[in-house]
């Protein structure tokens, strides 16, 4: 019983990154209609937005210390961020809350990603086949993930939770769980209704949801739809992008995480229904879990190697049984 | 009267394999006339021309044609190290095999098309990948990937006599060792016969209809075509291309390893295909030219070579030129890749066939404005069908001849 | 009765909770042109989307020569014979003129699925000739090489209908052929359609160009809302009050 709690508990920080990705995902695919397979880098880019603020925090002064030497008898070098030193107890604060902190960084600079993307590239391809939209976003993707590898190399990048959310939490005897992925679920579920509300209670997302049903009628009633798209793939990247960043402590960032993470989350669309917000986002935390019931050793003494291809099983089951997806719209991508 | 268009045909051939067969006399001018650059030419040129087959004449858009690769490549280290060091029977494995391997996918890939189909495939392609490096280990050989042993068995070798577990083996064809030039007279005579097969899918009545399949599928089934045969015998044709890449590779230089089956991989052979023209005959192997070509200079491009080829250029300027370029070369070279396939995607989503084509005004060619629209036809082929057209038609009053 | 190429019996067919067609009993003749006619939204099209397996009905079945026709796919119900020209053409737009007409012939030549690698088109004597031969016939005989998409609207139209007639259906349905096109343009279709009417094809034909109905129909089906209101020869339509306000009248208004 506490081992199915437990791997419950496992799947449901992966299951909330899969849901904010897939979520994007289907909202651009479902306004805009393009697929795009570089949104997986820009959950990739949001890590990294965490990685650059740790970084950048942590950029140290180097003092020679007279008074003691090094084992060579050169005077020590004292290494303290430039942070600390210039504020203290609150500049080591600062380092130790990176990843929140990176979250307010991330905002303007994902929202930024987002709408020059759409607007320097995306926009062109409305028009143009979705094989294209595939090629060209993949082109971005691999553009992205070099980028990043340049300038931060090719191996993963540990980021450290607040000390407050460090530790683990004893929810019973042999349950022992972090409190930052604690933290992740809710953050995700916090993330999730959010864009939800928004899409839901505001007359922008009413008109985007109509969008969503009959583009051409919205377009008819004068409303400048396309506008509203752009802000939606704005809206789209800065959730991937948040996603990503506070994912960082869980997973070491590195260059291709991005695409790992983008497979897996079509697959996530696949299963919970294209176009389908809550398909994507229970899909996510299914398959999150399903995944995490797989690895589990009693499970993988008898079917190895099953939680590598689980999520990729559990789709080809939903396309032969259910091609439209767990709650996909009758009719829509049946063919 | 039906001469004219198979003479054309033939005469293309016959252009083709003279071009490969004396590749290294005309590359010579351009630094890529050695063995294992042309082995490497002639290979992705079979793995993009199977690619063609499938994205080229029907426009399923297949992301995870490197898997077929892999399997090709696999399997044919396991006939070198089981059967023998022959390559025929790799070769006939590692087609068999990726054939199989691309019936399992296409059947359940092919039941969606459109962006489904690239996602399954993707999808496909890196579980296909993880299953090497992990559980699949004890065939893969994990991160090290696979290669032959002086211990090996080849029970066929031994049945034959041959003196195995004396030396570190090497592939052969039938005694001629499969390294250096003969191995890439063997790949070129492999990429001649490719190619061949490729111009009688395209002329056939199932390529017609592959291609009628791309630019109406809702029209073939009220036409009575059941599409998806069809489909299932392009995709599994093209699949045993890319096993038989695969195998060639591992003829070449006896290892597999699983990034042979990356992603990144398998966009390279759609950039290959798309970059020469999707739905050509001869685009897909120009593509695979070209980016083998660029791929082996760049990579060996460094900070010092950089220096000395921006020589001329003044201390402050070349050091930041310098920079620039250094991210797109060495180990930046997928940088330059990435760059390359947004290019093509955005100016000549045709190909550099269909811009030769525009700038050389050989036939009416109306641009190309996306890449499910290529033009469909190489310069031989097009004049053949009208000149063809011609004779049938002679007799019917007032043609105009197409404009020209 | 005994002569009923297409006899659809009991048909419904709902999306959604409304009901697009109800209660729809029609039978269709050997070798008779047959206009099914009604006001916008009154169901036509959907009715052709069952019979050509496009949409699968909520109840009632479909026969076409004796077999079933609900639960086939558009292929195997257009191998059994049934052809269809949609409102908007559906070709091969990146082929050219005579490979379109060449396709449709290959599919009635091909039916047990041979891959024909082998064998190359243009060896196809048979095909070749038969195509030029519609085409020739419909006035296509100009753009035999052409790509499909620099034909005119009529044009694509008119090669649409040779890619049905090569296939030598025995019921043909035609959804508004012409629609859009110029009085000449009509009147030259009528005389096609006669002529293809003539050789003993079986027509359907939806049409709201009363004067093409008139001119070609041995009988007329009225369709409003999802129901068969009125059926019978032209005369006796003419003359139905319920048609006239269901739908003539509106025209006149």
């Amino acid at each position: 019983m506490d081992a199915i709690l437990l791997q419950i508990l496992n799947g449901l920080d992966k299951g909330g990154a899969y849901a904010l990705i897939a979520l994007g995902l289907t909202l651009v695919f479902g306004t805009l209609g393009v697929v795009n397979f570089a949104h997986g880098a820009i959950f990739m880019l949001g890590a990294f937005c965490a990685v650059s603020i740790n970084a950048l925090l942590k950029l140290e002064q180097v003092v020679l210390d007279p008074t003691q030497t090094t084992a060579w008898g050169t005077p020590l070098e004292i290494r303290t961020p430039y942070i600390e030193s210039w504020l203290g107890e609150w500049g080591t604060l600062l380092i130790q809350y990176s990843v929140p902190i990176s979250i307010l960084f991330a905002i303007p600079v994902m929202l930024l990603i987002g709408l020059v993307m759409e607007r320097g590239l995306i926009q062109f391809f409305y028009k143009r086949p979705h094989a294209d939209q595939i090629l060209v976003t993949f082109g971005l993707a691999i553009i992205l993930q070099e980028i990043i590898k340049e300038i931060f190399g090719a191996n993963p990048i540990p980021q450290s939770a607040p000390p407050l959310v460090a530790g683990s939490v004893s929810i019973t005897e042999t349950i022992v769980y972090p409190y930052w992925r604690i933290v992740y679920l809710f953050f995700s579920l916090t993330l999730i209704s959010g864009v939800f509300a928004f899409l839901r209670f505001t007359t922008f997302g009413m008109v985007v949801r109509a969008g969503m049903q009959d583009r051409e009628t919205v377009g008819l009633l004068g409303i400048n739809i396309e506008r509203r798209f752009t802000i939606v793939f704005g809206v789209a990247t800065v959730v991937a992008g948040l996603a990503g960043v506070m994912y960082t402590p869980i997973l070491p960032p590195d260059y291709h995480m991005g695409m790992d993470f983008l497979v897996l989350s079509f697959v996530v669309v696949v299963v919970g229904g294209m176009g389908s917000l809550g398909g994507a986002v229970s899909a996510g935390f299914l398959l999150g879990i399903l995944q995490s019931f797989a690895s589990m050793n009693e499970v993988n003494s008898i079917l190895p190697g099953i939680d590598q291809i689980i999520i990729y099983l559990v789709a080809v089951v939903i396309l032969l049984v259910r091609p439209r997806g767990l709650m996909g719209r009758k009719g829509v991508m049946e063919d | 009267m039906f001469g004219i268009s198979k003479i054309n045909d033939i005469m293309l051939l016959v252009a083709f394999a003279a071009i490969i067969l004396a590749g290294p006399i005309i590359l010579e001018p351009i630094g890529a006339s050695y063995p294992d650059l042309l082995q490497k030419f002639a290979i992705f040129g079979i793995f993009a021309i199977g690619f063609n087959i499938l994205f080229g004449l029907t426009g399923y858009l297949s992301f995870g044609h490197a898997a077929f690769l892999g399997v090709g490549s696999y399997a044919a280290v396991w006939s070198f190290k089981l059967l023998s060091m022959n390559a025929i029977p790799a070769i006939a494995i590692a087609v068999v095999l990726s054939g199989l391997f691309a019936l399992a996918i296409g059947y359940v890939s092919l039941r969606r098309a459109g962006i489904y189909f690239s996602i399954l495939t993707l999808a496909f392609a890196q579980m296909s990948y993880n299953l090497a490096y992990s559980v699949l280990t004890p065939i893969t050989n994990g991160e090290t990937g696979l290669r032959v042993l002086r211990t090996d068995p080849r029970y066929l070798d031994v049945m034959f006599g041959a003196d195995v577990g004396a030396a570190q083996p090497t592939t052969n064809f039938f005694g001629i060792e499969m390294t250096g030039w003969p191995g890439f007279y063997f790949c070129g005579i492999v990429l001649i016969a490719a190619f061949a097969f490729s111009i009688v899918i395209f002329r056939s009545p199932f390529g017609m209809t592959l291609r009628a399949i791309k630019s109406n599928q809702n029209r073939m089934g009220y036409t009575g075509f059941n599409s998806r045969p069809y489909l299932m015998s392009a995709f599994i044709i093209s699949g045993m291309y890319a096993g038989l890449a695969g195998s060639l590779l591992a003829v070449t230089d006896p290892l597999a390893g699983a990034e042979r089956m990356q992603w990144t991989a398998s966009g390279e052979v759609v950039l290959m295909t798309i970059l020469g023209g999707a739905g050509t005959l001869l685009g897909p192997v120009l593509g695979a030219g070209i980016i083998k070509y660029f791929e082996n200079i760049f990579s060996a491009f460094n900070e010092s070579v950089l220096n000395s080829l921006f020589e001329f250029m003044p201390e402050d300027v070349r050091h930041v030129v310098v920079e620039v370029a250094g991210l797109f070369v060495g180990d930046g070279w997928h940088l330059t890749l990435g760059v390359l396939f947004m290019i093509v995607v955005i100016f000549l989503p045709g190909g550099l066939m269909e811009g030769a084509m525009r700038v050389l005004r050989i036939k009416h060619s109306p641009k190309v404005t996306n890449i499910g629209k290529s033009p469909q036809r190489d310069i031989v082929g097009e004049g053949a069908i009208e000149e063809n057209l011609d004779d049938r038609v002679r007799t019917a009053p007032a043609r105009s001849k197409p404009t020209g | 009765m005994n002569n009923a190429v297409l006899s659809i019996h009991d048909v419904h067919k709902s999306f959604a909770g409304l009901h697009a067609l109800s209660n729809i009993n029609l039978d269709i003749r050997e070798s008779e042109s047959h206009a099914i006619i009604g006001p916008n939204g009154a169901g036509k099209s959907t009715l052709l989307n069952v019979c050509v397996g496009r949409l699968a009905p909520t109840r009632g079945t479909v026969l076409f020569d004796g077999t079933e026709l609900t639960g086939k796919h558009p292929f195997e119900i257009n191998q059994l014979g049934v052809a269809r020209v949609f409102q908007t053409p559906e070709i091969f737009e990146d082929l050219t003129v005579i490979e379109n007409v060449m396709i449709p012939m290959f599919s009635r030549r091909d039916r047990s699925f041979g891959l024909n690698i082998h064998s190359r088109f243009d060896e196809q004597t048979e095909i070749q000739s038969e195509s030029v031969q519609v085409l020739a016939d419909l006035g296509l005989g100009d753009h035999l090489a052409h790509l499909t998409n620099s034909l005119s609207r009529g044009d694509k139209r008119r090669l649409e209908l040779a890619m049905c007639l090569v296939q030598h259906p025995k019921l043909l349905l035609l959804d508004e052929p012409t629609a859009g096109m110029a009085r000449a343009d009509t009147n030259a279709t009528i005389e096609l359609l006669k002529r293809i009417k003539a050789t003993g094809i079986t027509i359907v034909i939806i049409e709201h160009d009363m004067h093409v109905v008139f001119s070609l129909a041995d009988r007329i089906t009225v369709l409003a809302g999802g129901t068969i209101i009125a059926q019978g020869t032209p005369d006796e339509i003419k003359g139905n009050p319920k048609v006239v306000e269901a739908y003539l009248g509106e025209e006149t208004v």
